[in-house]
């Protein structure tokens, strides 16, 4: 069994990152890279939907939907950093444990 | 190992690499190339599963912009921004949740590979125009047209909205800058001659 030449591979691949991303969404404050985790578990999803749509001769649906996702993760890229600069102009910090003015 | 197989285990040490670092690096800029890497592993990956049309979008959106932005955003930030220590987590659960994860990871990881699935998935021989544009747009306008205009109506709004919240608030005055001594503009390596802001008193005569 070539690398790559079946699904399961391609599975893994796709969970190591997923859970790379989610690892790095979880253990790191810094809003910036919190972003870039979410970025990442996009791509691993992305990569899954196009490797299933592979096995699935004749049949376009997966790789639409993987269009959709990347449509989608650029405008929550775009308007995620908008939200860091305009808090990073009001706290002057991109940790995001800093970011408790709604505490009551 | 054919030559797919070798592009296969290239671009999975590419991403595997990539996402390690933007997971640990401590540098902002560090963790965008990083996140560079893993992308440009997928839109490889994206080739070698006859997906050539998702490929050249995966570059052109996520390669292209997306990192663009992250990178300006870091430039607009400062290069220091986020680079000191983190703080102690406020947060309970958060890292138990990611050692979880990691848990069940390393457990499905191991079930995979280690024989639970009796008859792996190979791929079919696709259809000559198997990830095409022609292929990709007929399905696309065809079955999907409604989510696609839908998707121009999100792109829009996702604009409009980045520009309302990042222009930040309307009608304040910019903090006015004082020039006091010229020489605190310039931030290069400052020489003898050039210490001019104190003249050195001259001798009466």
């Amino acid at each position: 069994m070539l690398p790559g030449s079946v699904v399961e591979h391609y599975l893994a691949l796709s969970g190591a990152i997923f859970t790379l991303g989610a690892m790095g969404f979880l253990m790191r404050r810094n809003v910036l890279i919190q972003l870039m985790s979410i970025e990442l578990m996009l791509n691993a999803v992305n990569l899954l939907l196009v490797s299933y749509n592979r096995v699935h001769a004749g049949n376009m649906t997966g790789q639409v939907f993987a269009f959709f996702v990347i449509a989608v993760a650029a405008a929550e890229a775009a308007v995620g950093l908008a939200i860091v600069l305009s808090y990073f102009r009001i706290r002057g910090t991109v940790q995001s444990d800093e970011a408790d003015s709604l505490r009551h | 190992m054919t030559p797919g197989s070798a592009l296969f285990i290239v671009s999975a040490v590419l991403c595997l690499a990539g996402a390690v670092t933007t997971v640990v690096s401590r540098s902002p800029v560090r963790a965008a190339m990083g996140l560079l890497g893993t992308i440009l592993g997928i839109a490889l990956l994206f080739l070698k599963l006859r997906a050539e049309f998702l490929s050249a979008i995966q570059l052109i959106v996520y390669a292209g912009a997306v990192v663009v932005l992250f990178v300006f955003v870091i430039m607009l930030l400062g290069t220091d921004a986020g680079s000191e220590p983190e703080s102690e987590a406020r947060s309970k659960i958060a890292p138990p949740l990611a050692g979880g994860m990691f848990l069940a990871f390393a457990t499905a990881l191991f079930g995979l590979l280690g024989g639970a699935i009796k008859t792996p998935t190979a791929f079919t021989v696709p259809s000559p125009d198997h990830g095409t544009i022609e292929a990709v747009g007929t399905e696309m306008f065809q079955n999907t047209l409604v989510p696609f205009e839908l998707t121009t109506a999100l792109l829009i709004v996702a604009v409009v909205g980045a520009i309302a919240v990042g222009r930040g608030r309307q009608g304040q005055k910019p903090n006015q800058r004082v020039i006091k001594n010229p020489q605190d503009f310039y931030v290069g390596p400052v020489m003898e001659r050039d210490n001019v802001s104190q003249p050195e008193p001259k001798e009466s005569v």
